[in-house]
């Protein structure tokens, strides 16, 4: 896993509640047995007019215009910005390798759903949670303001706009591991005796989970 | 000190603590073929192993056709990922039900059906309906692809302790008011993210009154609410279900394990973080009319008008409707239906199956609708139904019987609505774009979505 490091980048202000993960990647391209090359299809039915599939190629499509990641000032951007309550609905990890594949790394929103939250971590996003006053108040700038950038500091638990900075909250251990790049399943296994202990002991007291 | 039904099984999986976050213990780990892929080749990336094969059993259900599955996946890419299953679990030396086995369904629907599913055990699965599993007093989660890895490789998950909320459901639900109606009541109240954070006990004589296949229907719902985890306590009917399955411990083990599960309910005093009462006398049938589960309302309610809104409720209602192309005041027996679809794994079970066909016995099908079809959650609920005339009673009322999946649920294979078509569903998600790109879902009950069948729109059962 890459790295997470201090950077600024475009905001791209997706404004609409309970966005769920099958927006974000419609199902046909669920049958990929990769990780990658998902970003060509973020938020593909939004993006698009017609009715993609994968292996399709890109530049037969019909774009959308109208939608925020094809209006030309949002080109480039690697912050999202997005309503309450985003990434609802399955648990597919194909949505954060989606929005990583595409090119972003942080997700603003006054809330976030369980799961996507968890996955974007494991995945080297970031996703913040901000006050709605706080992300409303970039929905206007972002709308307004040509090119409206934010830094993003995560040591510090920052995010920057140009003068002013708001702090976030974040989980100590989720922020050491996207700091570090680091995966936590080399972390957990550092962990085996434990593990091996917890389970010799819990197959004395529920014989009947554990069989031989 | 007094504990809630989550604290008591949380405590038992906790392997170690870690900085704000804990190691626990995964007894069950369920797979399938669209999320595990990539956690397998991480496996052998890394050359690590499988920390222990027994607890693992793999199905496919998500691509697998509904039609003429003997003669082969014929989409060439579902393929692959059906076949990327059955290749890992032989590397792997896993358990699977294969495709053609009659035990293969929908991953939800075979864990309780097999006895895969215990009381007090954890329970993961590389998706969010795994909640499902709940309903036998287990927590049991949806996880993503680097946590299946990460449960492969370790047996374990990292998390945090969830807030726990206890929803108790009050009194008796009237005749024809099924678990799909409770749950879609719950979430019309709590809204999509009412859960979020939590692990919600369902609980009250409404709920105390539920059968097993019930309790699942409403566990399987509580991600719709936002919760990771559903659950209901242990009462004789989880023992009684479980009673002599296939993978349920025998003899002395079942002696002792029973004996254990009598323990598995929230203490008397035990504190909630959240408490909520409703009233099952007053839920009427659900019917949804947006896309998201909490635009819902009953059958005898109309599409509410956005501008009564404000904020970004009013914005969600407005391009919801514009989606589904209704206007507001609407009554909601005048929205047309396209389609009928009974199946998935919140309503794909015997009893669900069951009360669609009363409502469809001796009718038909009305002329306005393209098609209607029933989709077992798994092969042997399909027997079941086959030996007790069901599926009879669906084809005669001109009814598609298909095999088991998922099917339109989330249209992976090729059962899906055309742009623009409205479908009476007992599936989950009402999501644009969910069951085909362009279809307009409603979630209902299978007694809703049987009679929207035969009248060609939604009518009010009880009234039948
Ligand atoms: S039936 Fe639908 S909700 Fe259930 S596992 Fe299959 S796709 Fe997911």
């Amino acid at each position: 896993m890459e790295k997470y490091k201090r950077h600024s980048g475009v905001v791209i202000p997706l404004d609409r509640a309970n966005v769920d993960t099958d927006a974000i990647i419609p199902k046909q391209f669920l049958k990929s047995i990769k990780k990658t090359g998902f970003g060509k299809n973020l938020f593909d039915e939004w993006r698009y007019r017609d009715h993609g599939e994968p292996d399709q190629d890109e530049s037969t499509r019909q774009i959308n215009h109208e939608f925020v990641l094809n209006q030309p000032q949002y080109k480039g951007g690697t912050i999202l910005l997005a309503r309450e309550n985003f990434g609802c609905g399955s648990s597919r990890e194909h949505a954060p390798w989606a929005i990583l594949d595409y090119g972003i790394r942080t997700i603003i929103a006054p809330s976030f759903a369980d799961i996507f939250y968890s996955n974007c971590f494991k995945n080297g996003i970031l996703p913040i949670t901000l006050s709605e006053e706080l992300t409303q108040n970039f929905f206007e700038k972002s709308l307004n303001i040509a090119k409206f950038s934010l830094e993003i500091d995560l040591q510090h638990q920052k995010v920057i706009d140009g003068e002013t900075s708001y702090h976030f909250d974040i989980d100590d251990f989720k922020k050491y591991c996207l700091l570090e790049g680091l995966d936590d399943i080399g972390l957990t296994l550092k962990n085996e005796n434990d593990i091996q202990l917890f389970e010799s002991q819990y197959k004395k007291n529920y014989p009947w989970l554990i069989r031989e | 000190m007094a504990l809630t039904l989550y604290e008591k099984i949380f405590n038992r999986h906790v392997v170690k603590g870690l900085e704000d976050s804990y190691l626990i213990y995964i007894d069950r780990h369920l797979i399938h073929e669209v999320t595990s892929p990539q956690a397998f080749d991480g496996i052998r990336l890394n050359k690590r192993k499988i920390w222990r094969t027994d607890s693992i059993v793999a199905v496919p259900d998500h691509n697998v056709p509904t039609l003429d599955r003997e003669q082969g996946i014929q989409d060439p890419i579902s393929k692959i990922q059906v076949d990327t299953l059955d290749s890992n679990c032989v590397e792997f030396g896993l358990n699977q039900f294969k495709m053609n086995d009659t035990r293969q369904g929908i991953v939800h629907v075979i864990g309780p059906e097999q006895g895969l599913t215990l009381p007090g055990m954890t329970i993961v699965c590389g998706d969010s309906h795994t909640s499902t599993h709940g309903a036998f007093g287990a927590l049991a989660m949806g996880i993503g692809t680097s946590e299946v890895e990460h449960v492969l490789a370790t047996q374990c998950l990292i998390v945090r302790k969830l807030k726990t909320m206890q929803i108790n459901v009050n009194g008796q639900a009237p005749k024809f008011i099924s678990a799909k109606d409770i749950a879609l009541a719950i979430i019309g109240h709590i809204g999509t993210a009412g859960g979020t954070g939590y692990a919600i006990e369902f609980a009250g004589d409404a709920i105390k009154d539920l059968s097993m296949e019930g309790r699942m229907t409403l566990c399987n719902m509580a991600i719709e609410a936002g919760a990771r985890a559903g659950m209901v306590a242990v009462d004789d009917k989880t023992i009684n279900y479980l009673k002599d399955r296939p993978y349920v411990p025998q003899g002395e083990l079942w002696e002792m394990a029973i004996k254990d599960w009598k323990q598995l309910v929230s203490d008397k005093d035990a504190a909630f973080d959240q408490v909520i009462n409703l009233d099952a006398g007053l839920i009427e049938p659900q019917v949804t009319w947006g896309t998201s589960p909490e635009m819902v309302t009953s059958i005898s309610g109309f599409i509410p008008d956005p501008n009564l809104q404000s904020g970004s409720k009013k914005k969600s209602y407005l391009q919801a409707l514009k989606y589904m192309n209704l206007e507001p005041n609407l009554p909601i027996s005048d929205i047309p239906v396209d389609r009928v679809f009974i199946g998935s794994c919140t309503n794909s079970r015997i009893e669900d199956l069951r009360s669609a066909a009363e409502i469809v016995k001796s009718k038909k099908v009305a002329k306005s609708i393209k098609q209607a079809m029933v989709v077992p959650g798994s092969g042997l609920v399909k027997m079941q139904a086959e030996k007790e005339g069901l599926d009879q009673i669906f084809i005669n009322a001109g009814f598609e019987w298909r095999q088991p999946g998922c099917s339109m649920c989330l249209a992976m294979n090729a059962d899906r609505l055309e742009s623009g078509e409205h479908c009476a569903s007992t599936s989950n998600r009402n999501f644009e774009g969910r069951q085909g790109q362009g279809g307009r879902t409603h979630l209902v009950s299978p007694e809703m979505a049987a009679a929207a069948a035969i009248y060609g729109k939604f009518v009010d059962i009880r009234k039948l």
